[in-house]
């Protein structure tokens, strides 16, 4: 029994490549040779060599000692929101980037919803001197302005997608768009566990040091290689993926994942996506998404851009539905909340993705000898002005 | 009775002056109006175009350019949905003869029920489907054999960058055209045709695959319609089919396949 994707990208029922045939030949040379190219050693030394001194990694797990005692249980915190660029994303970025290369590619384009993942890839774009295209909906670039400016100063070209509901699933379709229309030399970065086989397992694998990284910590500072739980935030679910990758096929590891409720579950306005969501097809994968009864996909809400996808990558759907995972919805204002905790108890400024895990202990007892590992998955430096709304800072 | 796809590629007496290329005209329904459907399916027919393919709209239509997209996003907004297109088409037998296509994504499918969705179909007496999303293996693994107990035929797409190993495998699943998208692009990308194209069209032709051809994307005009069906038997007509509605409405249909051929 294996969590992990099967030859075909399939997690259980879910996963797979539902693809128009145009885009068939694309995913079919990525497929072919995600694998041995990742298993090179030119290969590793170099994604090992830019994580170590590009990126910042292994980035500390840390024992949070007050938020602990608050919560009577060992918290760690692995501590994603020190890489550069502020977030776990450009893990995957620095990854696909070398996979680009290899593959002969002289064009990248990527989507990105708050911008997070715009950035890690322009950033990586510029590193490796390629052209850069990043789709960005339309009402996301109005409101995330800072990140539109990075992105231009970093060289890419940031298009608006005017398509849909001008969001994150909307700049996602027109990647795609433009994949179909440019399929030889360029590479399309997604920036998630989502899309078709092989994009979840391969970005779960460049998202797999975390949980690598986790191993080693705590068997140094607990004197034992598995906590008894990891914890991790889920909108497309690539931070989570890489948190829980070594410990998928480790019962004795509880897998918590933490989606957003928005204003509630049953509000309207949720991106609760297990609770709300039905088996169906979105981005090429099957998979848990929200969905009218006719199929049409419905736009999901939540106060943190990175949470706000109506899907989640196919590997959660599975932990959902298997029961491998505990699945755990949390409300915009108890996000909130646990984010301004965090900065008063241990004086870091999470993400507000992040801050929807961190309010896990609000919700669920741990034993006070258990060992929880929280993936701060980004810092808050892109959330201030939501943190200064919110609070009337 | 004969699927009326096969029936319609097996005439050897096309019209005087049609040298036997068929035209295939695709509009999104409920689209410009929610109760168009079964006006501009009477009309294609009258006009002489031989299969129309029914575009079910999808909120999230990947492989198509802005103008069915947002023919799609209008028809949603109109109130289109699955069942209330059945109910549309529910007597469409009674009035057409014309060999009757739906084309969509396969999620609207998939949430109705591919059984049941199927069932419908043969009773209204649709003859294909076009799913762009559901892909050859899993068709053939979960749903060849609900489709053909239906008597519906199911249409595959290959492109300029589909392997001739993975066209023999399309060709051998097919049993009515197989739908020969013209160039690297989503729907309505594109106009017209270069060397490229011609050499894509030659080396298909070259084949001899077991199925007929016809040609997608990027016809627009009389012009480009003799371009993509020299070597191949039909060709189809979207976006620009769907531009002509947003100008017109459902008047004038005739005068628009008209200019086509």
């Amino acid at each position: 029994m294996t969590y992990h994707a099967d030859e075909k990208g399939y997690y259980g029922e879910f996963g797979g490549a539902f693809i128009p045939e145009m885009l068939y030949p694309n995913c079919e040379e990525l497929r072919q040779n995600y694998l041995r190219i990742m298993a090179e050693p030119s290969f590793q030394e170099e994604f090992h060599q830019l994580l170590k001194d590009y990126v910042g990694r292994p980035t500390p797990l840390y024992f949070a000692k007050r938020l602990s005692e608050k919560y009577n249980t060992k918290i760690y915190l692995k501590r994603e929101d020190l890489c550069h660029t502020g977030a776990h994303k450009v893990n995957n970025t620095i990854g696909q980037i070398l996979m680009a290369k290899k593959l002969g590619k002289h064009r990248i384009i990527a989507e990105t919803g708050a911008g997070q993942h715009g950035v890690a890839t322009a950033t990586v774009c510029a590193l490796m001197g390629i052209e850069c295209v990043v789709y960005m909906g339309e009402i996301d670039i109005a409101r995330q302005a800072p990140n539109v400016a990075r992105m231009k100063m970093l060289g890419a070209e940031v298009r608006p997608a005017k398509s849909g509901s001008r969001t994150l699933k909307d700049a996602t379709n027109e990647a795609i768009r433009d994949w179909i229309n440019n399929p030889v030399d360029t590479h399309y970065i997604i920036g998630s566990v989502v899309g078709p086989h092989p994009y979840p397992d391969m970005v779960a694998r460049f998202q797999s040091v975390i949980s690598e990284e986790i191993k080693a910590q705590l068997l140094e500072k607990e004197g034992r290689e598995n906590p008894d739980y990891v914890v991790a935030c889920v909108g497309g679910g690539s931070n989570a993926a890489g948190a829980y990758y070594h410990f998928l096929d480790t019962p004795e590891v509880g897998i918590i994942a933490v989606e957003a409720a928005g204003k509630g579950i049953h509000s309207g306005e949720s991106a609760a996506t297990s609770v709300l969501g039905k088996v169906g097809i979105i981005h090429g994968s099957k998979t848990l998404l929200m969905q009218t009864q006719d199929g049409q996909i419905t736009e999901p809400y939540s106060i943190s851009a990175g949470l706000d996808y109506p899907g989640v990558g196919p590997l959660h759907a599975h932990l959902y539905t298997s029961g491998r995972g505990e699945f755990i919805s949390i409300t915009d204002d108890d996000a909130m909340i646990a984010g301004l905790g965090l900065c008063q108890l241990e004086g870091i400024i999470p993400a507000i993705e992040s801050s929807h895990a961190l309010a896990i202990f609000e919700y669920r007892k741990f034993n006070p000898d258990d060992v929880v590992v929280v993936n701060l998955s980004g810092r808050g430096d892109k959330d201030l002005q939501n943190y200064i709304d919110y609070f009337k800072l | 009775m004969m699927n009326r796809i096969k029936q319609k590629l097996q005439e050897d007496n096309p019209p005087a002056g049609r040298a036997g290329k068929l035209l295939s005209i695709y509009f999104t329904a409920g689209y410009p109006q929610l109760n168009d459907t079964v006006q501009i399916i009477q009309d294609l027919e009258k006009s002489g175009v031989d299969f129309i393919e029914v575009g079910l709209p999808f909120s999230d239509p990947l492989a198509d350019g802005p103008t069915i997209q947002e023919s799609s996003t209008a028809a949603l907004k109109n109130g289109m949905h699955t069942e209330l297109l059945f109910e549309q088409l529910k007597d469409i037998r009674k009035t057409v003869s014309i060999p009757l296509i739906l084309m969509g994504y396969f999620n609207p499918v998939l949430q109705y029920g591919v059984e049941k969705f199927c069932q419908k179909c043969q009773e209204i007496g649709i003859d294909g489907l076009i799913l762009p999303d559901l892909p050859l293996d899993v068709y053939q693994e979960e749903y060849e054999s609900t489709f053909k107990k239906h008597g519906l035929i199911n249409i595959f797409l290959i492109t300029p960058q589909t392997s001739e190993e993975r066209i023999k495998a399309i060709d051998e699943a097919s049993e009515g055209f197989i739908y020969m998208v013209s160039s690297a692009s989503t729907t309505g990308a594109k106009e017209g045709f270069g060397e490229e194209q011609a050499a894509y069209f030659n080396r298909i032709a070259s084949m001899n695959l077991n199925n007929p051809q016809i040609v997608g994307f990027g016809i627009s005009s009389a012009q480009t319609f003799q371009q993509a069906t020299e070597k191949t038997k039909g060709a189809i007509i979207g976006s620009a089919f769907i531009k002509h509605l947003t100008e017109n409405g459902v008047a004038g249909i005739n005068n628009f396949i008209n200019q086509i051929r």
